[in-house]
């Protein structure tokens, strides 16, 4: 067990600095960030200066080396535009994607369950058809489009809700939805054909033989055993979920990191990019490790057979 | 796979074609989705020829006319005007291509990039395999979307970018499934007949393995359209993709939110562009799925 | 004679399926007294499962029905019942059905505990969890788990095989239910794990008048466990009798064919005598005996008529048109 933790936490190291190297080479093929920095008509003295005070002037893979020590200890340069450090800029931003994340994580459950469980024990009748159509529709539909409709039907329309901002939890209702809105189609099939599976076996069978309602069997018992490839997987849907949050952060004006990194992308301001990105590798790799690492929680077997 | 499991070395697989034809069964759906597909490929294909209007032609007397069948609408714009007067439906017709042309992009390029990745790395194994998984690992830890970013913050965000992006963000897709296929079918006979046999490498690749993977790819590529179509999208949405004059579905959304409400058609008919067509494209490639494997419905 | 605790009348039950209506259990006459083991035998698709899903009421819900008969336990006839009473005063409480196989019957993901408890909350034979916990334990002793009271939040895979089945014995016996279905398991099992769990149930017969049925194929685990063997074929019980007759002098070319089909101990395993050919459709099954076209003594009555049910001796029915000896 203590083994494959550690190989585990290993591998999402690698991939967390595999990450880095991708961004930050990505990065200096731009050409020269003191071309952003200094006015055209610089000269080319100040150019030479500032370069060797950034250490431009080094080699590559030695300014990937003092790259990631700085990274290490959080320094990822100043933002160009806000003259603050770009990972607490980024920092700052973190809860809001966190929050908005697990909000569209949950309505998307909220809905998937429910809909995988009754297309299961009625397969084949109209519930099932529908669940089918809807997640047909929510893999067709981009979630910034999501969004827009629902900025148009709820907030112009009928006005029911606010149409842009963060604050009030009625603020959420709509991020939540158009990004949760995506997944919903899959993890719906992924509890639909684990519920199909449990409720085949011996010990559900033995559960209805010793009394049980049907309403205990299903929501308690096979919910649970249903739940589990659901749960393994949360962490991939979460991860997903951040890198969604890119777009659905710029319609709502959400004050999140992926509406921080858009904004940088488009005043070109590089540390503040990287350090957002990376944020994003670095929660999205740890999500898929807390969620391998957890599977024993929910599932008492694992602990003991490996 | 397919029942060619015990053949001969020579024995060719069944091509994808021939057996769609005898499997063509299935209901309307498929064929409806079919030809949905082929209305948007006469669409891209045809562009402003067969527009009715000029899809960047400004008209600011005919600005926000409402689709046909609306009070205030005119069949002369039969899906309505944007702000500038545009016919959208003339737009939604010219950025088809823009789609279509993404999707093929990722089609070809993700699909023999990541394909051929992940024949290597199932054929070879060992550190090649090990060296090809940790890459793909690296890459799916960035989001998609967060790489685009990147690349669009570096390069500038035109339609080579798109591209670009779509081909670093799919190929892992490919590579890991081929990988996977290519591991259990090296076991077979005929692989290792070719190999006594003194095939070269290339030969094992292109004449045994490859006949073998080609419906899986098709599969894998008919799936992706619709993500692809969606991704592109998503960028030119955010600024970072298709730039006018140039039009994209993404694009005509972007433009419209800014007076989402003056034109609710605006913001709609774009979308319902391309939530059609990725419904069709994810509706023919399940069923693609469904009758070259219905064992395999977890790609 | 007694009222026997179970007795099936002329059951017939029908899956409803696309391809057309399966007579799975084609009229079925069978009787359980109080403290006995009945073996059921036939082959997979005879009826023998979907005889005790009937008696469970526990048909596959989109396709199975019980078209006609009765099942009378304690004088109340099974097929009149709703699905809220049989699952409220029935199932668990006075018939319970048991997989044979005690690997694969108790949720994984559930601690023994919760499950050997949850009969006694179904049939509010306990209230309050320190109750429930207090019952689980009095049934998890009688079966002989060791120390049971520390091993109540431990789940099933924390527990050996042979513990295990004890569990899954525990459950179906909670409630003290007259009689007990051990069903064939789905899963190709080893024969001995099949045969301990229902020595196990045997056991437990002993000091209360539990009635058994044992479903399965295997005419030789049947033989060596149980009082009174019924041999089904094609969907009808096609002898029926107490062990040793049926060992000796069965009757039924069918069931002389499955008894030379058992490997005997010691013995070199000849060649098996194969039974040539297959089961009949039961979508549309043949107007005569049903295992006509695979009978060697077949003449053109069988094949014109289904045979009537005669007793040769008390308690020994065959349905055969020429019963007797094997022909040698």
């Amino acid at each position: 067990m203590l083994v494959y933790i550690a190989k585990r936490v290993v591998q999402g190291l690698v991939s967390i600095v595999g990450a880095s190297i991708v961004i930050f080479f990505i990065s200096r093929l731009s050409g020269d960030p003191i071309v952003l920095l200094l006015p055209t008509e610089a000269p080319p003295a100040l150019i030479e200066q500032v370069r060797r005070d950034m250490g431009l002037a080094e080699p590559l893979w030695r300014q990937y080396l003092i790259f990631a020590g700085n990274a290490l200890s959080g320094d990822f340069g100043n933002s160009y535009r806000w003259q603050a450090p770009a990972m607490s800029l980024v920092l700052d931003r973190l809860p809001a994607t966190i929050y908005l994340a697990l909000a569209a994580l949950l309505f998307s459950i909220l809905l998937a369950v429910p809909f995988g469980v009754l297309s299961a024990v009625y397969r084949g009748s109209w519930i099932d058809t529908l669940g089918k159509g809807f997640a047909m529709l929510g893999q067709a539909m981009p979630n910034f489009w999501v969004g827009l409709l629902l900025i148009l039907i709820l907030a112009i329309q009928f006005n029911l809700l606010p149409a842009y901002g963060y604050g009030t939890p009625a603020h959420i209702i709509m991020p939540a939805i158009a990004l949760g809105w995506y997944p919903v189609a899959a993890q719906t099939r992924i509890v639909r054909s684990a519920m199909l599976d449990v409720l085949d076996s011996d010990y559900i069978r033995m559960g209805r033989a010793v009394g049980a309602s049907e309403r205990v069997l299903i929501w308690k018992y096979a919910l649970r055993n249903a739940a589990i490839p659901l749960v393994t997987i949360l962490g991939v849907y979460f991860a997903a979920m951040l890198g969604g949050a890119f777009v659905v952060e710029t319609i709502f004006a959400w004050p999140g990191v992926g509406r921080t990194v858009v904004e940088a992308v488009f005043s070109r301001d590089f540390p503040v990019v990287q350090a957002g990105v990376l944020l994003t590798s670095i929660l999205f790799v740890t999500s898929n490790l807390l969620v391998d690492l957890s599977y024993g929680l929910i599932d008492p077997r694992i602990r003991y057979d490996r | 796979m397919t029942a060619d499991s015990a053949a001969f070395p020579t024995l060719p697989a069944r091509g994808p074609l021939s057996s769609l034809l005898v499997r063509l069964r299935g209901g309307g759906l498929p064929w409806l989705s079919m030809l949905t597909l082929l209305v948007v490929i006469v669409a891209a294909v045809g562009g402003e020829t067969i527009a009715p209007h000029d899809p960047n032609g400004l008209d600011l007397g005919a600005a926000f006319r409402p689709p046909a069948w609306a009070e205030k609408g005119d069949w002369a714009y039969p899906l309505g005007t944007d702000n500038l007067g545009r016919d959208i439906l003339s737009r939604i017709i010219a950025g088809a291509r823009v789609s279509l042309v993404s999707a093929l992009y990722a089609i070809i390029f993700a699909g023999s990039i990541g394909g051929l990745i992940g024949m290597i790395s199932g054929y070879f194994g060992g550190v090649v395999d090990a060296v090809i998984m940790r890459l793909v690992d690296i890459q799916l830890s960035i989001p998609s979307l967060a790489l685009a970013l990147v690349i669009a913050a570096v390069f500038g965000a035109d339609f080579s970018t798109v591209i670009v992006v779509i081909i670093v963000t799919y190929w892992t897709w490919y590579a890991r499934i081929v990988r996977g296929e290519i591991l259990s079918l090296k076991e077979r006979d005929y692989v290792a007949l070719a190999k006594v046999a003194g095939c070269g490498t290339g030969t094992i690749f292109f004449r045994h393995l490859l006949p073998n993977i080609m419906n899986t790819l098709l599969v894998l590529a008919t799936l992706q359209v619709g993500q692809v179509i969606i991704f592109e999208a998503s960028l030119s949405f955010l600024g970072l993709g298709i730039q006018a004059p140039d039009v994209s579905w993404g694009l005509m959304l972007s433009d419209a939110r800014n007076y989402l409400t003056n034109a609710w058609w605006a913001i709609t008919m774009p979308g319902i562009a391309i939530m059609l067509t990725c419904l069709a494209a994810n509706m023919v490639g399940d069923w693609l799925r469904d009758t070259f494997d219905p064992k395999r419905r977890q790609l | 004679m007694s009222q026997p605790l179970l007795r099936v009348e002329n059951l017939r039950t029908h899956l409803f399926l696309k391809r057309g209506v399966v007579r799975a259990v084609d009229g079925v006459n069978l009787h359980v007294d109080a403290g006995e083991t009945l073996g059921v035998v036939g082959e997979s698709g005879s009826g023998k499962s979907m005889t005790s899903l009937s008696i469970m009421r526990l048909l596959p819900k989109q396709s199975g029905r019980i078209v006609e008969g009765s099942i009378w336990v304690d004088g109340i006839d099974l097929t009149t019942l709703s699905e809220e009473e049989m699952a409220r005063d029935w199932r668990g409480r006075r018939v319970s059905m048991v997989s044979q196989d005690p690997m694969t019957s108790l949720n994984p993901v559930f601690t023994v505990g919760d499950q050997v408890g949850a009969p006694f909350r179904y049939h509010r034979l306990a209230q309050g969890a320190r109750a429930v916990r207090a019952a689980a334990v009095k049934v998890l002793r009688r079966v002989r788990i060791p120390s049971p009271e520390k091993r109540l939040d431990d789940y099933p895979h924390q527990f050996s095989g042979g513990m295990r089945q004890r569990v899954v014995a525990a459950m179906a016996i909670a409630c003290a239910p007259r009689l007990l279905i051990a069903d064939e398991p789905t899963s190709n099992l080893d024969v001995t794990i099949q045969v301990q769990m229902i020595e196990l149930f045997r056991e437990l017969q002993r000091d209360s008048a539990l009635g058994i049925i044992l479903i399965t194929h295997d005419l030789g685990v049947a033989a060596s466990i149980c009082n009174r063997v019924a041999v089904m074929y094609a969907g009808r019980v096609v002898e029926v009798g107490d062990v040793r007759t049926i060992y000796r002098n069965a009757a039924h070319p069918y069931t002389q064919a499955l008894l030379n089909a058992i490997p005997h101990l010691g013995q070199k395993r000849k060649r098996l005598h194969a039974i040539g050919g297959q089961p009949p459709s039961l979508i549309d099954p043949p107007v005569g005996c049903r295992f006509a076209a695979r009978c060697a003594r077949r003449t053109a009555q069988c094949e014109a008529q289904y045979p009537p049910e005669v007793e040769l001796a008390p308690g020994h029915k065959v349905a055969c048109w020429l019963p007797g000896p094997e022909a040698r």
